[in-house]
């Protein structure tokens, strides 16, 4: 007796333990969010417009995913490596934008040893980027499969269970985004 | 049973030495969930003569007041990694090894439904706990304890790298075994055979099930606090360092929201095999079998909102403490209700003394003590008396080993004709059983009172204050017999698995679905899984007038 896409059961539990996961480093963030008095914070230290602008390339790779699954239902293979291309794209364009942001910061030695924000921010959005990377290399390898052979059922599944997985970091890079960067304008 | 039919070859003996038979790179490449169980048995063993060696080097040192054979640094070391042997590399996956057995067996499957995965997560922990071990080589083992207290285990006061290797060890064993919980979610929900409902699941896989999703929800707690303490030790952040604003409690309070929680997980596998063993010894079905897998689901998720109960002493405030002083004594509940349950599944019934079923009595016996001193924690003016002495010591042994693993033992003893093939000789395993539950008894009871009259823990010597010596010595006689009964228990497996008796399908004339095949099973499991009518699916095969749920 079958009950559930395997891949996509065993993905939805991943993900569940990664959100509890995640929860912890931000509960960390914000228990130590008020005991930065000196040093870089993110008032004085990050540029929220500029990673607003790779934040929409993150969130289009959603959208961009979701478009290509629909056209491996509907079995339009050129239309779906399209999009699955699209999707890395956008989602290397994020870690650029991250690398970038990373860099800079260093170059001011705003460091994990400098702060607690210092230390938190670099936590957060250092796992974070880790999955993402995780995320493209998945669908890097979709895309090789998707030239080399043609998917059926189960190939079908596991581009569905990526694609969990692919919302999943963008949706707590939302959280994590509203938390570090939007308080800033607030 | 006569009526499944049996793989050729597979009954006289001819496979009772799966290990002997096959070549290394078999075991190393398999993706067989009884190949890769049998694996985390063997590993786990290994692993528990290290880790009981290390109790024994404890007990020498300890066995008579002002003793200099372990220096106060080498005692640091032998205590850290006993503690973190015994329940990373030991408990847990050995729990995990039977899960990963029996399971797809109990529910009639041919596999996990991820079988790679599941190779992945048994290689994880075996380079992990070598990794543990690794640190001996680097010059210094961890000597923070398995709880690794900020700001003793942070750089300034551990200088040395075995933290470091105890935290990334951890690291890799903590992401095996969420993968294995995933793996056996997935695998009950979806690979259970045709008719084996939620309601007639076994209650070992009931307890599997449960304890898969406390697993994901305590274990990345823990991955979390590795990952911070790693990056405080090695990137200089400061986390858990007063000095630059950081908070050692936090670290409290993120070990022990995967802390507590990881003493159900050593614990609720361990129900779900005395709720199978009792039953089969017992000749009646369980006793409340709804009432035992909802007593589950309760304590698991009353276990994630007790941890503080670990942090009495820190100062909380009594809010706090009244709070999870409360939901403490909460959990008492529904563990009394399994403990009824179990003792009422044999009241009546007519009971077989097997060695198996002496140490589920034993379980019962000894868990209950633990259980019993546990509450006198959850009262905090009492904690604040006994907390970092003998008796937490006491308290936690009667837990895990009385507990536990004479959980385990009553479970190898009934499974091993299943996994071998072969019987476990009785004559040895009950000398096995009687070193067993003397040499333990001997061993923890007198550290009640030596923690009542408030002997610290955790600290290489003592005073010879009255009557401590005595009971010192008492405890360590007591662990040296412990030592004993585990070379029975080793003699009793290398001498059965050569010349036990051939154990047939079901020696026991056990009801769940393992039994309907062969002993050890084929690779593919089943020829043919009976059908799924009721609880006990073996029993309505054999009385097709008389079925019931
Ligand atoms: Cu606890």
């Amino acid at each position: 007796m079958r009950r559930f896409d395997t891949a996509k059961l065993a993905v939805a539990v991943f993900i569940a333990s990664e959100a509890v996961f995640f929860a912890f480093l931000i509960i960390a963030y914000i228990y130590y969010s008020g005991a930065t008095v000196t040093g870089p914070n993110a008032a004085n230290s990050l540029d929220p417009a500029r990673t607003l602008v790779f934040t929409v390339c993150l969130l289009a790779s959603s959208g961009t995913m979701w478009m290509a699954e629909r056209r491996l239902a509907s079995a339009q293979a050129t239309a779906f490596r399209v999009w699955l291309g699209a999707t890395i794209l956008l989602g290397t364009a994020f870690m650029a934008g991250q690398a970038l942001e990373y860099a800079g910061l260093i170059s001011r030695t705003v460091v994990p040893e400098r702060n607690l924000f210092a230390a938190t921010f670099f936590t957060l959005t250092g796992f974070h980027g880790f999955h993402v990377v995780c995320g493209l290399v998945a669908l890097i390898a979709l895309f090789i499969m998707a030239f080399v052979r043609s998917f059926g059922r189960s190939e079908i599944s596991g581009v569905a269970a990526i694609s969990m997985y692919w919302h999943f970091v963008d949706a707590v890079w939302i959280f994590i985004f509203s938390l570090i960067y939007l308080t800033v304008w607030l | 049973m006569s009526d499944v039919p049996i793989a050729p070859g597979l009954i006289e003996g001819t496979a009772a030495h799966p290990a002997l038979q096959s070549r290394r790179l078999e075991w190393v490449t398999t993706v067989d969930h009884k190949r890769i169980g049998l694996m985390y048995l063997f590993a786990t063993l290994i692993f528990f003569v290290v880790g009981g060696l290390e109790a024994l080097l404890m007990r020498l040192q300890l066995a008579w007041p002002g003793n200099t054979f372990l220096s106060p640094d080498a005692y640091n070391q032998v205590f850290t990694m006993h503690g973190t042997t015994m329940i990373f590399l030991v408990v847990v996956p050995l729990l995990l090894g039977l899960a990963n057995y029996f399971t797809p067996l109990m529910i009639g499957a041919r596999d996990m439904a991820l079988p790679r995965l599941n190779a992945f997560s048994f290689w994880v922990f075996v380079f992990g706990g070598i990794l543990l071990y690794l640190s001996f080589l680097s010059g210094h083992a961890p000597d923070a304890g398995w709880f690794s207290y900020t700001p003793l285990s942070g750089k300034a006061f551990s200088t040395r790298s075995g933290v470091d290797y105890w935290a990334l060890s951890l690291l890799g064993i903590g992401a095996g075994t969420i993968a294995t919980a995933i793996n056996l979610i997935v695998t009950i929900v979806n690979l259970r055979t045709n008719g084996m409902t939620f309601r007639r699941l076994p209650l070992f896989v009931w307890m599997v099930f449960v304890n898969s999703f406390l697993i994901i929800a305590a274990l990345p707690a823990l991955n979390a606090s590795l990952a911070m303490l790693l990056i405080d030790r090695q990137l200089n952040a400061h986390f858990f360092n007063e000095l630059g604003g950081g908070d050692p409690v936090l670290w409290q309070h993120y070990f022990w929201s995967f802390g507590h929680p990881e003493v159900y997980i050593m614990v609720l596998p361990a129900f779900g095999i005395i709720s199978e063993v009792v039953p089969v010894f017992s000749r009646k079905p369980i006793f409340g079998y709804g009432f035992v897998a909802a007593s589950t689901v309760a304590i698991a998720l009353l276990s994630l909102g007790v941890w503080a109960h670990h942090m009495f002493v820190v100062g909380l405030g009594h809010p706090w403490d009244y709070t999870f002083g409360a939901s403490s004594l909460l959990i008492a509940v529904p563990t009394g209700v399994k403990i009824f349950n179990w003792i009422a599944t044999m009241w009546g019934g007519s009971i077989r003394l097997t060695t198996s079923m002496l140490f589920a009595l034993a379980f019962l016996f000894s868990f209950t003590i633990g259980g019993l001193t546990g509450v006198t924690f959850a009262a905090f003016p009492l904690d604040w008396q006994t907390t970092d002495s003998y008796y937490v010591v006491a308290h936690m042994h009667y837990v895990l080993f009385g507990g536990t693993l004479f959980a385990v033992m009553a479970g190898i003893y009934y499974w091993f004709p299943k996994m071998s093939g072969r019987m476990l000789s009785e004559s040895w395993g009950r000398l096995h059983f009687w070193l067993m539950f003397v040499g333990f008894h001997l061993t923890f009871f007198v550290q009640h009172i030596l923690g009542l009259d408030g002997m610290p823990r955790r600290v290489y010597t003592y005073p010879d204050r009255p009557g401590w010596a005595v009971m010192n010595m008492i405890s360590t006689i007591g662990a040296f017999v412990l030592g004993l009964s585990v070379v029975v228990l080793l003699a009793n497996i290398a001498g059965s698995l050569r010349s036990g008796p051939i154990a047939g399908d079901n020696p026991w004339n056990a009801w769940t679905l393992e039994w309907a095949t062969t002993s050890p099973p084929p690779e593919h499991n089943f020829d043919l899984v009976p059908p799924v009518r009721g609880r006990r699916p073996l029993w309505d095969l054999a009385h097709p007038e008389r079925s019931q749920v």
